[in-house]
């Protein structure tokens, strides 16, 4: 069912579909009430670059206040970009009018953590499914009805629940229906910000399924944000992993979990625990906690809590290694 | 850990126990009919879904479930053979802390915002062993010191907030520790934290079990934490526990289709997964169970036929402590 203006898939580029430089963001910290005076700032996310080509998965992992969401956000256009930049489709996105950043923005959506706050509770599943359209002025009101339908069944749901409110269904059916209104403009990238981490596990598995469905249906792109490394391999083509607004290491799937680089990486695979009854390995726990974003460490980020730290490490930042493919940030291997 | 576990003696043993809810639909069974046992210095796991009762069990078994709405309505809970649902309110008191102690997923709810960590180790510590001053104090240190929280001499001085999430579950710790229980409830210790420091928590409570002796029993999610610490394994599904083993057996050969599917339904690290399997459905609210006939989970199984829809299975001994509760267990043929 044709709408005007929803395909606009074909034109296509070689280039990738998404690429990040040197991002940067740095969230002001002010002290005072009348005249608030910065006083230091987070340093959230802290001059990475990667890219996403087109039907691909980026999983980003690291733990909590290292960056990942805000990097999300970023792309996405909900926070302001400190410095660096973005590319999308191998156009400067901060170059682009107004009119064509709002155009931009069909092709780029976002499913959210928390299917019970993200949804609002006095608006019907169709309306919630809907609003997309209405905001871009889309298709008549038959048309917007009947893809509303479409949608509900694509991602499992029955026709039947759009006139119900969010609080009637559980929260793997609301995530269902997150999910139907970031694909109702046909976008192209979707950032999923934790998309399972609330969910039960009997019900996260029908989620992570009908992403990867989605994905092979419309042509998708992901970022993919998580602290579950095991769900990052399961759906990802390639993953990059975040320390204290850093990149420490980025590879494919296979590479970054048979053959990891980083002492973090190492340290974030080893602390999981596997359902598995054979014997278990001796894990290697690391020390101490993830220090403040706000004075991070001189030189590599990880030194403080890196069994393999050296004088170098603590006052120089790590040089970018290549290592056929596989990139690692770390003094280790220079 | 596993292999010498029917030489100790039992601790804790849960006959029966069925906790109800009074809502306004009627009467609500979070906890039905639950029985299980621990020894000394073995680990149990109750391991189930949001909603399938294992907090309000270990609540029950504290006595501790808010009341009204819910009501211990029957059972047992013998701690060392005395019951535990017969002793006063003052009696509870004095156990609570003292026999059995309690850490929950969020540090920071569980905590006092207004009274340093210091305080409340020592008010613990003062009320069950009678200690005060300056050997209450040095005893807080020590505790802090037993759950590795850096220079706990000056610690001791902070507020909650000034700690970070896996310090401030240490402290957690080393307040339930503080009076040497026979029990430790821990009910998701590790959910709210980041998989490095959860990590370094498993293996701090693994080594403090070690030193100590105590049992503990450890009511989670995730089957990998289950597969790390725990030496026998109940699995709960809308209030019952559907089926009970030892851990290694219940990973490898689970016998209930609920069991089957949880281990199915993660994407695993060790392995390569096409497609995830997942069970159908969700978990039932209490509401709907109650119009519910036969097994809890026919529903959801994909072996249920009419003898699952209309009776009720009872938990059955299938081999030697491998327990189930199910009309078509998953037993491999020749079993």
């Amino acid at each position: 069912m044709p709408i005007r203006g929803f395909d606009r898939r074909s034109a296509s580029t070689a280039c990738a579909l998404l690429q990040v430089q040197n991002l940067v963001k740095h969230f002001p910290i002010k002290k005072g009430i009348l005249r608030p005076i910065q006083t230091g700032s987070i340093k959230a996310v802290d001059g990475i670059s990667f890219k996403i080509d087109s039907r691909e998965t980026l999983g980003l992992v690291g733990e909590s206040g290292c960056g990942k969401s805000t990097t999300g956000r970023l792309l996405l256009g909900l926070e302001e970009v400190t410095s660096g930049e973005v590319y999308y489709e191998g156009t400067d996105v901060s170059s682009l009018s107004k009119p064509e950043v709002r155009e931009l923005k069909k092709d780029m959506q976002l499913v959210f953590q928390d299917p019970y706050a993200s949804l609002n509770p006095r608006m019907t599943v169709e309306s919630i499914i809907m609003e997309p359209l209405e905001i871009h002025r889309l298709g008549t009101r038959r048309e917007r009805k009947q893809r509303v339908i479409e949608l509900l069944m694509k991602v499992g749901l029955d026709p039947k629940c759009a006139s119900r409110y969010p609080n009637e269904f559980s929260g793997g059916q609301r995530q269902r229906i997150g999910i139907a209104r970031a694909i109702v403009l046909n976008p192209k990238f979707i950032v999923c910000d934790e998309p399972v981490s609330a969910l039960d596990v009997s019900v996260q598995a029908g989620i992570i399924n009908l992403l990867q469905d989605l994905q092979e249906e419309f042509g998708l792109s992901y970022l993919f944000i998580s602290h579950d490394l095991s769900v990052v391999k399961h759906i990802s083509n390639r993953v990059a992993v975040m320390y204290l607004g850093k990149i420490v290491e980025m590879a494919n799937k296979r590479d970054l979990y048979s053959n990891p680089l980083h002492p973090y990486t190492r340290a974030l695979l080893s602390a999981i625990p596997v359902p598995d009854a054979k014997g278990k390995e001796k894990r290697f726990v690391l020390e101490g906690d993830v220090p403040s974003p706000i004075n991070p460490p001189s030189g590599c980020r990880f030194h403080p809590r890196c069994a393999h730290s050296t004088d170098v490490c603590r006052l120089e930042n790590p040089p970018r290694l290549d290592i056929n493919g596989h990139e690692v940030w770390c003094h280790l291997y220079a | 850990m596993g292999e010498c576990i029917r030489k100790m003696n039992t601790l804790l043993e849960v006959r029966n126990l069925t906790t109800h809810i009074i809502a306004e639909e009627g009467l609500l069974t979070p906890v039905d009919n639950v029985s299980f046992t621990i020894h000394q210095s073995e680990t149990l796991a109750l391991v189930g879904e949001s909603g399938c009762g294992k907090s309000m069990t270990a609540l029950s078994i504290m006595r501790l479930v808010p009341s009204p709405p819910a009501r211990i309505a029957g059972g047992q809970v013998l701690l060392e053979g005395e019951d535990l649902l017969k002793k006063t309110e003052a009696q509870m008191v004095d156990i609570r802390g003292a026999n059995i102690a309690m850490i929950f997923q969020e540090p920071m709810t569980s905590l006092n915002p207004l009274f340093t960590v210091g305080n409340q180790i020592i008010e613990t510590i003062s009320k069950h062993k009678g200690i005060s001053g300056v050997q209450a104090r040095n005893h807080a240190i020590e505790m802090l010191r037993m759950v590795r929280i850096p220079s706990a001499e000056i610690r001791v001085n902070d507020y909650p907030y000034q700690l970070s999430g896996g310090m401030r579950q240490r402290v957690m710790i080393a307040m339930a520790l503080s009076c040497s229980p026979k029990l430790l409830i821990a009910d998701e210790p590790t959910t709210a934290l980041d998989v490095t420091v959860q990590a370094q928590i498993l293996d701090l409570l693994k080594n403090l079990q070690e030193q100590v002796g105590m049992a503990v029993l450890l009511v989670t999610h995730d089957l990998g934490v289950v597969a790390e610490v725990a030496d026998r394994v109940a699995v709960m599904y809308a209030g019952q526990i559907v089926e009970q083993a030892i851990t290694a057996e219940l990973l490898s050969r689970p016998y209930h289709p609920y069991t089957k599917g949880l281990l199915s339904s993660v994407p695993r690290l060790d392995e390569d997964r096409k497609r995830l399997q997942g069970i159908k459905g969700t978990v039932p609210s209490l509401q709907s169970l109650r119009m519910l006939t036969g097994c809890q989970f026919h529903p959801r199984c994909q072996y249920a036929d009419e003898q699952c829809e209309t009776e009720v299975p009872e938990m059955r001994e299938l081999k030697s402590e491998h327990f189930v509760r199910c009309w078509k267990p998953l037993v491999a043929v020749g079993e």
